[in-house]
């Protein structure tokens, strides 16, 4: 598989659930339990992801500069710093780690 | 159509959307430069995927497993995207009838302009909010991820320039206003454990959809619940 057939399925995928919502009746999906699992998927990903971008190094786990910068970035995020700020600053915390050490 | 004071709220409420989401774009465009992918790939994914979450989450996967995590990569997008399946159905009555119109619709069918609609009071309004948002999303996520990707371009190296750490930073972002309730957190620190007890045993890519399957067992046995947690508090329920 190439990256680009990577990027056109996935982009595929993407817009056909965007576009089922516009083709199903609304019944079939309103109901609390889709709706939830749908809400949590997207919290459980998003969480999963996360652990692997900032333990993960291949297949093996290791603590590195990107704890401490993903710590950083939770603290701001709690004080209500914007988005863009704290993926900064997280980016910087984690390269002066790596300068000095 | 004559303004109101319900529709230039929704229009006022777009375009502080709009901005404050185009701000997302640049530290795509660089995660997804430092990736491996080229800028007209990076390009593509914004005006062809325009779904954050799955760009982001196609882009972490490609990231630590490469083109060999393809399968995973689209997987984690279509599980983040199937969010938008809930969105479109309650956007399908705001929007209308006319094919041409609900296919534009789709696309511009994200967290933010499901948001805004969503927040708005009259019908005239809804509608307004949800394609202006959408529309104003759009052209500014596009800009700002080419900007992003030509800067990653620029600065090159991932690690020693610390953007690996940036990239869970912008997923922490991601998530941060979705765990306001004890259920939410719940899945994230299992998701987030179970994904990191399974990188060294699987492929990767597939680490992060095994922890999907836990927003399965919460959210079909509705473990740790809102309700229960009203319940708990001795709060009137609704």
């Amino acid at each position: 598989m190439t990256l680009w057939q990577i990027l056109i399925l996935a982009s595929i995928a993407c817009f056909a659930l965007k576009l089922t919502g516009y083709v199903i009746p609304p019944a079939l999906l309103t109901r609390p339990t889709p709706a939830r699992v749908a809400n949590l998927l997207t919290v459980a990903l998003l969480a999963g992801l996360i652990a692997v971008q900032t333990l993960g190094q291949g297949q093996s786990l290791v603590l590195d500069a990107r704890v401490p910068a993903i710590l950083a970035a939770a603290g701001l995020y709690a004080l209500k710093v914007p988005f863009i700020v704290v993926v900064a600053v997280a980016a910087l915390v984690a390269a002066g780690i790596r300068l000095v050490t | 159509m004559t303004p109101t004071p319900e529709t230039s709220g929704a229009a006022r409420a777009s375009l502080a959307v709009g901005l404050a989401t185009a701000a997302y774009g640049i530290s795509f465009g660089a995660l997804a430069t430092a990736a491996g992918l080229d800028v007209w790939q990076t390009c593509f994914l914004s005006l062809v995927m325009f779904t954050g979450g799955s760009q982001f989450a196609l882009v972490g996967v490609i990231a630590s497993g490469g083109v060999a995590a393809g399968p995973s990569a689209i997987a984690s997008a279509a599980l983040l995207g199937s969010r938008n399946v809930i969105y479109a159905l309650r956007m399908s009555p705001v929007v209308g009838s006319g094919w041409m119109k609900r296919i534009a619709a789709a696309h511009l069918t994200i967290d933010e302009s499901v948001a805004v609609s969503t927040a708005q009071s009259t019908p005239a309004a809804q509608r307004i909010g949800f394609w202006l948002t959408g529309l104003l999303v759009f052209v500014g996520w596009n800009l700002t991820t080419l900007v992003g990707a030509l800067i990653g371009n620029l600065i090159g190296d991932v690690s020693a320039y610390g953007l690996d750490a940036a990239a869970a930073a912008a997923f922490l972002g991601l998530l941060w206003p979705r765990l306001k309730h004890l259920q939410a957190q719940a899945v994230a620190v299992v998701a987030a454990v179970a994904a990191a007890l399974l990188t060294p045993v699987v492929a990767p890519g597939v680490p992060v959809i095994v922890a999907a399957t836990v927003a399965v067992v919460f959210g079909l046995t509705d473990w740790l619940g809102p309700r229960t947690t009203r319940d708990t508090e001795g709060a009137p329920l609704a």
